[in-house]
């Protein structure tokens, strides 16, 4: 398994009002091709300034990131535009994602251009890529986004990742605001692109019990440092760090105690 | 059933509340004839998922519902009073209504922590809610009943001299939590207190909520959210939610470990927490099994 | 309690307020819209009005009457004719120039306001630099350095000097769309600047857009009464400031010759309170949460809703509950 995506001490500075704030403080971490690898961690840990750093969305303060082996920590322009045509991202709104103003249609069509993909081959791409997520042309193309439910939302916006037939995917709390019935079913489709594609998903979460289902290696961040690391197993069923093993204490277990005192 | 485990005296029973979205021609039906019972010193949590009608439900109950929704039927049970929820009027009687909300139901919105004003220190806050309330209430008998509060509830005090901005996220829906019952009211109602939170704050929080009850601060809380894994912490009976109807209602453990209801069922299929459980459902689950919405695991 | 047999309900598109539908048309805005068209129609009723503004139909200040329903002028002009071919010029040259000044603002804002960086502090500097010069003292220099004044360099002249309070409003709303989401995704997509701008973040102001150019359009028309009032307005042309510098120069105020000065004055107040209400009522228009709701409609729809449920609990047998206006502890 090569490494595909990396990161090496990367670290990002904010400054807010004359103080100086570390949101992601030497983080070195690789990703290896064809698995689900999970970056666990509440607020304030850093985990999506990471994730925009990785995307190139924000600029890192120090430290580099390579892409199967190339530096793509300053990319700008075109080379930049390529870099996401290889890796892409779903985010945590699925309504705040889309241009309200638009049918989603357009979205998937805007995509085109950076698929490198001429207007015969579009409509096919389209269609195949909302397959992967269970929707057909006819159920989306035309329609506005608040004309459609939270679920069909995110998937389009699944949709349109795949457009680009990236290797990276990255979801940054992508399940956070679907109910939980449906849930399962997109962490099951991310699973699925895994397997069929060939993808390696990047799954950030708040969550370590998607991340206990999904994922293939975990990593928890915390203030900003990554404080654990390893195979999913090892960090939630054998801890080493406090900090972990706090986390996974005050998960809420739904049929673990009952007792009414917590 | 429910016999067996019935509370020892009803705080507070709801019968037959309707509430419609209404405006044109087309009215939407979000509580549809809901009754529901909370006993003295209990914690009934009300779970479903988004669109089912719980937060309306709750809005209904504490008589904060605005138009364009309006309470179309429905009655509550507190005190040896008939209260009519209706807001068919609209304006109904303020000075009841007043009276009505926090000081016997009190209602803690969904992103109430965010929505206090960031000009605003927590004691002026306090003097505000006290205030609206009761106009006789002079500044100091307000912060001295905050101080009392917390110092009961083991938070630190200074806090009523702190913004909102300066405030964690779980000290915030503490605090927040804290004002919205210094009337005592004999029931709270909570929609989503600890969603926005990390699980340590959520823990705080619930632990709060708990030690409140016990203290008698309030008599009954109404734990509406989706979290399906804090109310069984939390709660002694569970309700159901689903298109704005209650389809199973009971004791916690008995719904938790004995669902009758299909969609209960689905509802606790979808919780993952980080078992050896999840692993292997994760590990094993059928591939392309399809995206069809109500698929069950 | 559980009722088994109760349809479970898949996730439904949750009722997200659709963006096109949210226009509310209130009665303020209803107001508005008559008091503006009013003077549009004024405007344009020169054009069917039998005299000319310039034919001499009398002597200096007559009096209304004899067919001459505001009188003459100082020149013995009729005045209404005047009133409407200087109403008609006055709102060209607002509508130009606060076409021109809403263009430049929005441009500024928006480039400022979501690109950011030093390229926002230099657009800003120029900004406050255009705002902080008083624009009455620019517009006078530039009208007197100016060989001759005429309609189209007046218009200019107040578009380019009044733009930047767009630019300010702008920017900042620019500034908040830039950090949503969808301008991520838009870039993830491979969007290039120039179509963010234009599809991603101009439609989400554009609200703020269309209500400065109100405001823009308004305070032009002013802008040209304050020059024309003080000798610079737009040369050979009738506007409803030049109409009051005659009244001026010829003390139509001291000869009590109320025709001369008044109706000018009035439309020149309808133009400013029409406008300013029309913004102010746009604000409503745009923003569904400032809503105020129809009440009765919705009172009937609860209403109805009440009937119903009493006939489906009488066809029950179950108790009904008290009807509002029937008794009842409400």
């Amino acid at each position: 398994m090569s490494t595909v995506l990396e990161c090496r001490n990367v670290t990002k500075e904010f400054h807010v009002a004359g103080s100086k704030v570390v949101a992601v403080d030497d983080v070195s971490l690789e990703f290896t091709g064809g698995d689900v690898l999970a970056v666990v961690g509440e607020s304030g840990s850093g985990k999506s300034t990471l994730a925009r750093m990785l995307l190139r969305l924000m600029p890192v303060t120090s430290g580099t990131i390579s892409f199967r082996g190339d530096d793509v920590t300053h990319l700008r322009g075109h080379a930049l535009r390529n870099y996401w045509s290889e890796v892409q991202a779903v985010f945590q709104d699925p309504f705040a994602s889309f241009n309200q103003f638009f049918p989603v249609g357009r979205l998937l069509r805007r995509s085109l251009a950076l698929a490198e993909v001429d207007r015969d081959e579009a409509d096919a791409l389209i269609e195949e890529c909302l397959g992967y997520v269970g929707l057909t042309p006819a159920q989306a193309l035309h329609k506005y986004p608040h004309q459609l439910s939270g679920g069909q939302r995110q998937r389009i916006m699944l949709a349109r990742a795949l457009m680009m037939r990236p290797k990276v995917l990255l979801a940054d709390e992508a399940t956070s605001m679907l109910d939980a019935t449906l849930r399962v079913n997109v962490l099951n489709v991310l699973h699925d692109l895994k397997d069929d594609l060939g993808l390696t998903v990047l799954f950030i979460t708040h969550d370590i019990g998607q991340a206990c289902y999904l994922a293939d290696r975990v990593a928890v961040m915390e203030h900003g440092k990554v404080v654990e690391r390893g195979t999913t197993d090892e960090v939630i069923f054998a801890p080493r760090g406090d900090y972990t093993k706090r986390l996974l204490a005050d998960v809420p277990d739904l049929k673990g105690s009952l007792k009414r005192k917590v | 059933m429910s016999t067996a485990q019935a509370p020892t005296t009803v705080l507070a029973r709801a019968v037959n509340v309707s509430a419609v979205y209404g405006g044109g021609d087309r009215d939407f039906t979000a509580v549809d004839r809901v009754s529901l019972e909370l006993g003295e010193g209990e914690i009934l949590g009300l779970a479903g998922e988004s669109g089912c009608g719980k937060t309306t439900l709750g809005n209904s109950l504490a008589m904060i519902a605005n138009p364009p929704l309006y309470v179309v039927e429905g009655t509550l049970d507190i005190d040896g009073e008939r209260i009519d929820l209706t807001t068919l009027r609209g304006d109904g009687d303020l000075a009841r209504q007043r009276k009505y909300r926090g000081g016997v139901v009190s209602m803690l919105p969904q992103g109430a922590m965010n929505a206090i004003s960031p000009t605003l220190r927590v004691r002026n806050l306090v003097i505000d809610v006290m205030r609206a309330h009761d106009r006789s209430v002079t500044r100091d008998e307000a912060l001295d009943r905050a101080r009392d509060r917390l110092k009961m509830l083991e938070m630190p005090v200074r806090v009523l001299d702190s913004y909102p901005h300066q405030l964690s996220g779980g000290m915030k829906q503490r605090v927040i939590t804290v004002v919205s019952t210094l009337l005592n009211p004999r029931l709270l109602i909570a929609d989503e207190p600890t969603s926005a939170l990390d699980v340590s704050s959520q823990r705080m929080l619930v632990e709060m909520l708990l030690a409140m009850v016990e203290q008698r601060i309030m008599s009954g809380v109404v734990f509406v959210t989706h979290d399906l894994p804090v109310l069984s912490q939390v709660s002694d009976r569970l309700a159901i939610m689903n298109a704005g109807r209650i389809v199973e209602m009971g004791p916690t453990e008995q719904l938790v470990h004995d669902a009758q209801h299909e969609y209960t069922r689905k509802l606790l299929s979808s919780v993952l927490d980080p078992t050896q459980e999840t692993r292997s459902r994760g590990r094993n689950r059928r591939s392309h099994t399809g995206i069809g919405e109500g698929e069950s695991l | 309690m559980s009722t088994p047999n109760v349809a479970v309900v898949d996730e439904q598109a949750a009722p997200r307020s659709n963006p096109f539908r949210s226009f509310n048309f209130t009665a303020r805005f209803w107001v508005a819209l008559v008091l503006v068209a009013f003077v549009l129609l004024l405007g344009l009723a020169g054009f069917l009005y039998p005299t000319a503004s310039n034919d001499k139909v009398g002597s200096l200040y007559d009096a209304p009457g004899n067919g001459i329903p505001l009188g003459t002028d100082n020149f013995g002009h009729d005045v209404l004719a005047v009133l409407m071919a200087g109403t008609r010029t006055s709102l060209i040259i607002g509508l130009l120039a606060g076409v021109i000044a809403t263009v430049i603002g929005v441009v500024v804002g928006l480039v400022a306001g979501f690109v950011g960086g030093w390229l926002e502090e230099f657009l800003m500097g120029v900004t406050n630099v255009v705002l902080a010069i008083p624009s009455i003292i620019v517009l006078i220099l530039i009208s007197i350095s100016l060989p001759q004044s005429n309609l189209w360099s007046l218009a200019v002249v107040i578009g380019i000097t009044s733009w930047p309070w767009t630019a300010r409003a702008v920017r900042a709303q620019a500034s908040s769309v830039a950090t949503r989401e969808h301008i991520d995704v838009a870039r993830l997509s491979g969007a290039r600047l120039p179509s963010i701008l234009f599809r991603d973040v101009l439609p989400y102001i554009l609200s703020y857009a269309v209500m400065a150019f109100v405001l823009q359009v308004s305070g032009a028309i002013l802008a040209e009464a304050a020059l024309s009032m003080l000798g610079l307005g737009p040369a050979g042309t009738d506007s409803l400031g030049t109409q009051l510098h005659w009244a001026l120069a010829f003390q139509a105020v001291a000869s009590g010759a109320w025709w001369a000065f008044l109706p000018p004055t009035i439309v020149l107040t309808l133009v400013s309170f029409g406008f300013l209400l029309l913004q102010a009522s746009l604000d409503e228009v745009f923003n569904p949460r400032l809503r105020r709701g129809k009440r009765k409609q919705m009172k009937q729809t609860a209403a109805r809703r009440l009937e119903q449920a009493q006939r489906e609990q009488v066809q029950r047998g179950t108790p009904v509950a008290a009807a509002p206006g029937e008794g009842g502890n409400s």
